[in-house]
């Protein structure tokens, strides 16, 4: 397939691929951190993962709504304010979540599964209501849209950068609070040893509700940031849950290089793959991969030594 | 319609147009007269339909939940507002329509449930349903099974006709081939790259304009992608086509994937001012979610736009808004869905009865002159003649219409030398 062009050409194509594997890359970590707090740290399979993502995105917009409508000469900036605003909307949820449905289910955690699945159908149904059943568009600041010219065949799109940077910034962020500060601490106490932590004096249900919170913000902050390259609806979740789940199961759960690991791998393989074949079997080879790597290390990439 | 009448009062050349194509005003006459002598139910249903002296019912049948809310939202209002012209003008054969609305809720054994409840239970006349293909061909089996009426909206592959069905959509011969033509000619276009989300639809789409492109406008397909549903990531994609250059973009993207594709295809530098594409997957309500700026300058092959440029139209687009509030736009299948019930009625009006055996045989012929599209007819095997349209998109999300067909399409299901 390459007979017909000139190496220039092919360069150019080679390092704009680059870009695309490393943009998918931040986006499957930055969709999949909350998911890996939450999963991985306190072993609840939150089905409604991508709808938390969705409360962030609506809340995008209706930052962007409010901004345009009263300070449209601060529109410029408005998305700062929107990806924090996102962070608590969807932090709170999941604090009133986890305390109305999630600490009942903590000793049984298939049956989080249901639950948060009936979750995930309720604000769906909530959204459509509220927002809705047709997609909004979120309306971005000038800056943030088309590319930056490197030379005239490599172009490097601006959101994807963004989402780049963002993604580093946040992964730094929780890596700090998870393995430095007094909370992680306590959160990997209470992970390790419910029972044992609660005796030395941890506030295990507090640690568990802020533990979900966060998972859940991340979560805002991930959909906000999706507002620039995906669709807001009230189902727009449902096209993140599934990848969501492989990056954080085949990282293995527990561990935050891992989630780090297997987005790269993951993504590597379909960009590459999808370059050369379709989009559909470049899927399917990935799934096949990653389902054949599963059966030989069942615990994912990287896992916690735990002594059985 | 109203104001539209008082205006044709001023303008005699206004005024013929109105009187030959804007049906909707004259029947406000029509029926009032035959409302005095509105036939025997007896003789007018002889079946056992859902119809009283007064009353006839009918079912809508769309998803007002899960994913397929957003499109067939304004399906369901479309026909909500034919009927309740309707009814304001007059009714059926004297009688008021009543609707039964049923939720299909994204899930297509449950369409065909309802589909049965609605036949059986109901006992409706007729049924205004079904938007993707895999709900219509659930339901199917049902309404051949118990002899029911359905009419559907949506644009969608072709290679089917029913006795029991009423195609008010075009189907892909319809949809692809006057545009293919077109920007061939407009644009020289010799090469295309095609790119459709993952299934019939599309599939069968592609292959149509595939066998056209390098069978009757002598171009190349250089490239021929599928994504599964659903799917968010374009990148690579777009670095292919970046790669082959093709004269145009060919695109049926389907769903949320269609607001990622563009969203980063405007993000990877392409400019659609400067690039071709053709798309037969967005209309006005895609753009919503979109957005303008994403995608204007991209052409889409319709029938309809929200911003043609007809008396029809003038009157349609302010009733929906009325009823439907200022901001909600209008895209081709909302007007396809609107034409379901006028058909209904103006078959049922020619048959001169309620029958489905009546109806699907007076079908063929049936002409609706006040349809916001312009002037459309029932063919022989149930589709719609109907023009083809292409239109660029605006930065506000609307359409601006750069070419129609000359005369009516014909429909095609089964297009020879394309399977």
């Amino acid at each position: 397939m390459f007979g017909d062009y000139s190496l220039g050409d092919l360069g150019s194509i080679f390092v704009m691929q680059g870009f695309a594997g490393l943009i998918l890359f931040s986006v499957y970590v930055l969709m999949a951190l909350g998911l890996a707090i939450i999963f991985g740290q306190m072993g609840v399979i939150n089905m409604a993962h991508g709808e938390f993502m969705i409360l962030g995105a609506y809340v995008t917009w209706m930052t962007s709504n409010l901004f345009q409508a009263y300070l449209p000469s601060l529109f410029s900036g408005y998305f700062f304010l929107a990806m924090i605003l996102a962070f608590v909307a969807s932090g709170a949820l999941g604090m009133l979540v986890e305390w109305a449905l999630i600490r009942h289910l903590y000793k049984r955690p298939l049956d989080t599964l249901l639950a948060t699945w009936g979750l995930s159908l309720m604000l769906q149904q909530a959204y459509r209501s509220v927002f809705g059943a047709r997609e909004v568009g979120v309306e971005l600041p000038q800056w943030m849209l088309g590319s930056l010219h490197v030379t005239d065949s490599i172009e490097v799109p601006i959101n994807g950068v963004f989402v780049m940077c963002l993604t580093v910034l946040i992964t730094i962020s929780v890596a700090y609070v998870l393995y430095m500060s007094r909370w992680g601490r306590q959160v990997r106490a209470v992970v390790q040893n419910r029972i044992m932590a609660g005796a030395v004096g941890i506030n295990t249900e507090k640690v568990d509700r802020y533990t979900f919170g966060l998972g859940c913000g991340i979560a805002g902050i991930a959909g906000s940031a999706f507002t620039m390259i995906g669709s807001t609806g009230p189902t727009s979740g449902q096209l993140y849950i599934v990848d969501t789940f492989l990056v954080v199961v085949f990282g293995g759960a527990a561990s935050l290089l891992g989630t780090i690991a297997s987005a790269f791998s993951i993504s590597q393989t379909q960009s590459t793959l999808e370059f050369f074949m379709s989009g559909s079997m470049a899927k399917v080879l990935t799934l096949l991969a990653v389902v054949g790597i599963l059966m030989l290390r069942p615990q994912g990439l990287f896992a916690l030594k735990v002594r059985k | 319609m109203s104001d539209e009448a008082n205006k044709g009062l001023l303008s005699p050349l206004r005024r013929k147009l109105l009187m030959g194509m804007a049906a909707v005003p004259a029947m406000t006459m029509l029926p009032r007269a035959s409302f005095a002598q509105a036939p025997a139910t007896s003789a007018v249903n002889t079946t056992g339909l859902a119809v009283t002296d007064t009353e006839v019912t009918v079912g809508i049948l769309h998803s007002a939940t899960g994913t397929m809310a957003i499109s067939e939202t304004g399906s369901i209002e479309a026909e909500k507002l034919a009927i309740e012209q309707i009814n304001a003008a007059g009714g059926v054969l004297g009688r008021k329509i009543k609707f039964i609305q049923e939720d299909g809720a994204s899930d297509w054994p449950t369409f065909a449930e309802k589909a049965k409840k609605l036949l059986v239970n109901d006992k409706v006349a007729a049924i205004m349903g079904c938007w993707t293909s895999a709900s219509r061909k659930a339901v199917l089996p049902v309404v051949e099974q118990y002899n029911g009426m359905l009419y559907y909206p949506t644009f969608y592959e072709g290679l089917e006709q029913s006795k029991n069905v009423i195609y008010t959509g075009q189907e892909a011969t319809q949809q692809i081939l006057a545009g293919l033509n077109w920007i061939a000619k407009e644009k020289g276009a010799k090469s295309f790259f095609f790119i459709g989300s993952d299934y019939i639809w599309p599939r069968t789409s592609n292959k149509i304009a595939r066998k056209h492109v390098e069978n009757v406008l002598k171009g190349k397909v250089v490239g021929e992608e599928y994504y599964p549903l659903g799917n968010t990531q374009f990148n690579s994609v777009i670095n292919k086509i970046k790669l082959t250059k093709p004269d145009v973009i060919f695109t049926d993207v389907v769903g949320g994937s269609n607001v990622a594709f563009y969203k980063q295809l405007k993000a990877a530098g392409i400019d659609l001012s400067k690039q071709a594409l053709l798309t037969i997957s967005v209309t006005e309500d895609e753009i919503d979610g979109i957005g303008g700026e994403n995608i204007a300058g991209a052409y889409a092959c319709m029938k309809y736009f929200q911003s043609l440029d007809n008396p029809n139209n003038k009157a349609f687009v302010p009733a929906f808004k009325k009823m439907w509030g200022e901001k909600t736009v209008i895209g081709d299948v909302t007007q396809a869905a609107y034409l379901g019930p006028w058909l209904w009625k103006l078959t049922v009006e020619k048959a001169g009865s309620f029958d489905v055996d009546k109806i699907a045989a007076a079908s063929p012929g049936v002409e609706f002159k006040g349809a916001p599209e312009g002037y459309v007819r029932i063919h022989e095997n149930h589709h719609l003649w109907s023009k083809t349209r292409v239109g660029r998109a605006k930065l506000d999300g609307q359409f601006e219409l750069i070419y129609e067909t000359a005369d009516l399409v014909e429909p095609d299901p089964f297009p020879k030398g394309y399977q």
